[in-house]
């Protein structure tokens, strides 16, 4: 299990919930498995999400491992100039 | 409207065009003798990435008119170099990385060698004041300035 | 990825101070920049623009421009594909590109482009744009962000907000974002001291002197050739591919050298048009942007509208922060609220914070990004508040800030734990430099802020090919925009052990070499460099293969070490080293050419933080600001060569100072821009500045093997608010808005008494 961190601006749309926990080994299956859960969050994930793992920054990978007890935070996509 | 045919020279060649009257020196070296050296960076005379010099005088070239340029000498980056050897301050700009994009190089280097021709010992605000008119938006001149006073030095003590 | 063991010392050619490889190009003229293409029957075009701010495009007519001889071809919204579709990586962004890049109901700013014509002289192309005839209804405008929020504000669009914005907001407010931890309430009711303020700042340009140019061909075949300066030749390669309707592949883009670019260059303006007008009249078109074209329709960034509260205790302790940020991003989604809001607070350790970020829509052009998108605005405001808060309690800056610094473990502002930073390191080194305790005139004032940006991974692919005689080619997709290449031969070099000047590194077109983002992020020398690494290791290993085969031992009894195939241990054999050169002159027949490749998305890049340290002298009698000394102290996790990272923390600080002390865009009551050009818009010249002294600090990041953190961006996110700092000292007065242009010192200094 992956307790997932969602930023306060999407707990409207994850039922008001702040944590989601999901069953998932990378970035990928944990980003479906929260639209499985909460279908409203499909919208901004498909805007962009990058996901912090331990507080490593994965900008837009779907197949970085998530190991057991990690911390996970959903941030905005980030971009650069 | 019919084209001028303008005779020249150019980095010591002599040279011939034909221009519309209303084409600047700039347009001229660049499309019609194929010296990209000097660059369009405001078409206005403030960023000075065009300058080049015309009998020793350092202008913006895309502020004279390609007719001007009528039995003149003009000098650009392209005849700074001895053939194959660099001028002291091409190679001091490579030694002090005193380019990052290198835009704004060309029109730095035809000023800073016109500048240590004409006083070859200056201090670093006559530096800083002789370059204001060359816009460069990658270094914030650090080590332009530490690049052309340095040449200026080790051009006086091989003298 | 783990730290590679050479890492800290040990490295012979990383860290060292070569000449870069197209220095000989750049100082003799030689070098080729996105205007310097020319091709056998080339057009030159044009594009008409509108002077309306906001206006319905009733009737566009071009016949009378058409009937000149020479005009070859006259293009406008109705020559780009009608199926503009989503597809990846550019997140549904295509339509909003198009729509930039050719009005199609309405002109949404000065400037939008309206229609375009190619021909025979770039005069003939200009005369020819006069004789297009358009009927415009001018539309009420608005281009100031807080008024673009407001009930009866024209609206831009309707339906661009997506799921965030909350119902009941206007139709110009796209984009919200929310995040944060703990009670803020709480924690400022623990304080000594609240502040609460409001901020402003004015959009800027990021100022590249190249303006954008490029060169295009394509042919009724649907195959094209894109000549132009970029950032990112893959994204304008399936940008333009989009927008015109053809398959990506078929369109071959190169980058040609780049004139700056801080971002702005990103993304396309004038590279679908020259592409249609080409089609059209199919015949290559050469289209260059005028100075006042760049500032008045391409990216500047965003302008913003900043409130913020902050408590703290006596002794310096922060409680809580909270802050609220609207930006504008022009007349389509995009202003980088977001990233104001998650980096506004992230220096800090803070166990309440909240931040609210609104992307606005107006009627000015399309923003993009600038060097650390959104972070710059955001420093200015929590640093000016913070600056205030130690001076009203008594407490030293330098001191204030470390107390409450985030460090490896600190949970950021915007959610996750840090890794290994330094920020701490950078407030030491820089209490520790003289700058710090240097005396001060009368009349000066010092200033200190820290900055943060978040650097960037992304699509990368290296190959590295070797040469019959020992040397190595590298080829990269990542325009050299401030002398990467230098830095990707010293890693090639570093793996390979031969000398940095037997390596040529090449910007590869999208053509020869997989997919690559792009030059932006801080993310060359970390992504390419770290794909270079790894290229250079793929081709050691199929060195060491040759030798080992050559030996007759097995391949893991072979290592490599300074450039030459060793035997790994005594147990292994008694053998020379062979040296690369001698692998490589047989190596046709000994198993064929050797290469190596990595194609990946890194990830794990390492945030990176900076403070910096500025004097400033304020002009009581006519309100102009001097910048008497100034140094930057950034980390940069492990400078490859040292003389270019200290190139980048130097050129952010300039940029910098231009932003907090004289750069912004004027728009008139008519909504049209009033300095479109160098004389107006004024950016630091050379006697403006002083020497700017750099510090680099090394705090390896942990997800590159070499420690490389992206130094590119974070140096122009502290000096808005240092500078700030340091004219609020000397002139005795909180600036509140940006820029400190002289008028707005006098009327600071007059307020006060």
């Amino acid at each position: 299990m992956v307790e997932v961190h969602l930023w306060s601006g999407l707990r409207s749309l994850a039922g008001g919930c702040e944590v989601v926990s999901v069953e998932a080994r990378d970035t990928g299956e944990m980003l479906r498995a929260l639209v499985r859960a909460h279908p409203e969050l499909q919208a901004p994930i498909d805007a962009g999400v990058s996901v912090a793992i331990d507080g490593r920054v994965i900008a837009s990978g779907l197949t970085e491992p998530i190991p057991e007890g990690a911390e996970v935070y959903l941030m905005q996509r980030l971009r650069g100039g | 409207m019919s084209k001028i045919h303008v005779s020249t020279t150019v980095n010591g060649d002599a040279v011939e065009y034909l221009c519309d009257p209303r084409e600047t020196l700039l347009d001229c070296l660049r499309d019609k003798l194929s010296l990209t050296g000097a660059k369009e960076g405001c078409g206005t005379g403030d960023c000075g990435a065009c300058s080049v010099t015309l009998d020793g005088r350092l202008v913006c070239s895309c502020l004279v008119l390609g007719v001007e340029a009528e039995g003149k000498e003009i000098g650009t980056v392209e005849g700074i170099a001895e053939g194959d050897v660099l001028h002291p301050l091409q190679q001091k700009f490579i030694d002090y990385a005193a380019l990052q994009c290198g835009i704004c190089t060309p029109g730095i280097l035809v000023a800073a060698k016109a500048l240590l021709e004409q006083n070859p010992d200056p201090t670093e605000e006559e530096v800083r004041f002789w370059l204001a008119g060359n816009l460069c938006r990658c270094t914030g001149y650090d080590k332009i300035i530490r690049a052309v006073m340095d040449t200026a030095r080790d051009m006086r003590e091989a003298v | 990825m783990a730290l590679d063991d050479r890492k800290s010392d040990g490295f012979t050619f990383v860290g060292t101070r070569p000449n870069r490889p197209d220095g000989l190009d750049k100082v003799t003229g030689r070098a080729r920049f996105g205007a310097d293409a020319h091709a056998p029957g080339m057009l030159h075009g044009a594009i008409l623009r509108s002077p309306h701010a906001h206006a319905r495009i009733l009737r566009i007519d071009t016949s009378k421009a058409e009937a000149l001889k020479d005009v070859k071809a006259v293009v406008t919204r109705a020559d780009f594909s009608d199926k503009v579709e989503f597809a990846p990586g550019l997140e549904g962004d295509f339509w909003n590109i198009l729509e930039n890049v050719m009005a199609g109901d309405k002109a949404l700013y000065d400037g939008h482009a309206v229609a375009a014509v190619a021909a025979t002289s770039a005069l003939a192309a200009r005369d020819a744009l006069k004789l297009i005839e358009v009927d415009y209804e001018v539309l009420p405008h608005v281009t100031d962000v807080d008024k673009a929020m407001l009930m009866d504000a024209p609206v831009i669009r309707q339906g661009a907000a997506d799921y965030s914005v909350p119902e009941g907001m206007h139709p110009n407010v796209v984009r919200k974002h929310e995040s944060g931890h703990g009670d803020v309430e709480a924690g400022f009711a623990e304080a000594d001291l609240v502040i609460e303020d409001h901020f402003t700042t004015e959009a800027t340009h990021q100022g590249y002197i190249e303006p954008h140019a490029c060169l295009a061909t394509l042919g009724a075949d649907g195959k094209g050739e894109l000549w132009c300066c970029t950032q990112g030749h893959w994204i304008v390669q399936k940008t333009c591919a989009a927008l015109l309707g053809i398959e990506t592949a078929n369109l071959r883009v190169t980058a040609s050298e780049i004139g700056g670019g801080f971002g702005g260059k990103t993304t396309v303006f004038i590279e679908p048009v020259a592409l249609a007008l080409s089609r059209k009249a199919n015949k290559p078109v050469k289209l260059v942007m005028s100075r006042s074209e760049v500032f008045r329709a391409t990216g500047p960034t965003a302008s913003a509208s900043m409130d913020i509260r902050i408590g703290m205790k006596k002794d310096g302790t922060l409680t809580a922060a909270q802050g609220t940020f609207r930006l504008q991003g022009g007349a389509f989604p995009g202003g980088p609220a977001d990233f104001t809001a998650m980096c506004a607070f992230a220096p800090y350790n803070l166990p309440h914070v909240r931040q609210v970020g609104y992307d606005v829509m107006t009627n000015r052009p399309k923003q993009a990004a600038y060097r650390a998108p959104g972070s710059p605005m955001a420093a200015f405001a929590v640093e000016s508040v913070i600056d205030e808060l130690c001076n009203q309690l008594g407490l030293d800056p330098i001191e204030v800030r470390p107390k409450n610094a985030s460090r490896e473990g600190t949970k950021a502002s915007y959610g996750p734990r840090f890794q290994r930073v330094g920020l701490v390191e950078t407030l030491e080194a820089a209490k520790a430099h003289p700058h710090y305790t240097a005396p001060l005139k009368p009349g000066q004032g010092r200033g200190i802020s820290c900055g943060f940006w978040f650097n960037h991974g992304g699509e990368t692919s290296v190959s590295l090919a070797l040469s019959e005689d020992g040397s190595a080619q590298v080829m990269v997709g990542t325009p050299d925009i401030g002398g990467s290449r230098a830095s990707m031969a010293l890693m090639a070099a570093e793996v390979l052990g031969i000398p940095y000047e037997n390596i040529r590194v090449t910007i590869a077109d999208t053509a020869t070499l997989g997919y690559n983002d792009v030059s932006h992020g801080s993310r060359v020398t970390y992504a390419s460099g770290l794909a270079t690494i790894k290229a250079a290791r793929h081709a050691v290993e199929k060195l060491c293969e040759r030798a080992a085969k050559k030996w007759g031992i097995p391949v893991d009894a072979v290592k490599w070490e300074n450039g030459c195939a060793v035997p790994s241990g005594p147990n292994a054999g008694e053998f020379d080293p062979l040296p690369l050169a001698d692998i490589t002159a047989d190596m046709g027949r000994t198993g064929g050419p050797i290469s190596g490749h990595f194609e990946a998305t890194p990830e794990g890049a390492g945030v990176s933080f900076a403070t910096h340290i500025v004097d400033a002298e304020v002009d009581p009698e006519t309100g102009k600001t001097k910048v008497v000394r100034y140094t930057v102290v950034q980390d940069a996790g492990k400078a490859i060569h040292p003389t270019y990272v200290e190139g980048q923390f130097q050129g952010g600080a300039a940029q910098g100072i231009g932003w907090a002390l004289n750069e912004e865009y004027i728009y008139g009551a008519d909504g049209r821009l009033q300095n479109s050009v160098f004389l107006d818009y004024r950016i630091p010249v050379a006697s403006d500045l002083p020497m700017i002294d750099t510090v680099i600090v090394e705090v390896p990041n942990p997800g590159h093997p070499f420690g490389v953190r992206g130094v590119g961006e974070t140096s122009i996110c502290p000096p808005l608010a240092a500078i700030a700092n340091a004219v609020s000292a000397a002139a005795g007065a909180r600036m509140r808005q940006l820029p400190m242009s002289p008028p707005r010192i006098l009327a600071a200094l007059k307020a006060d008494g």
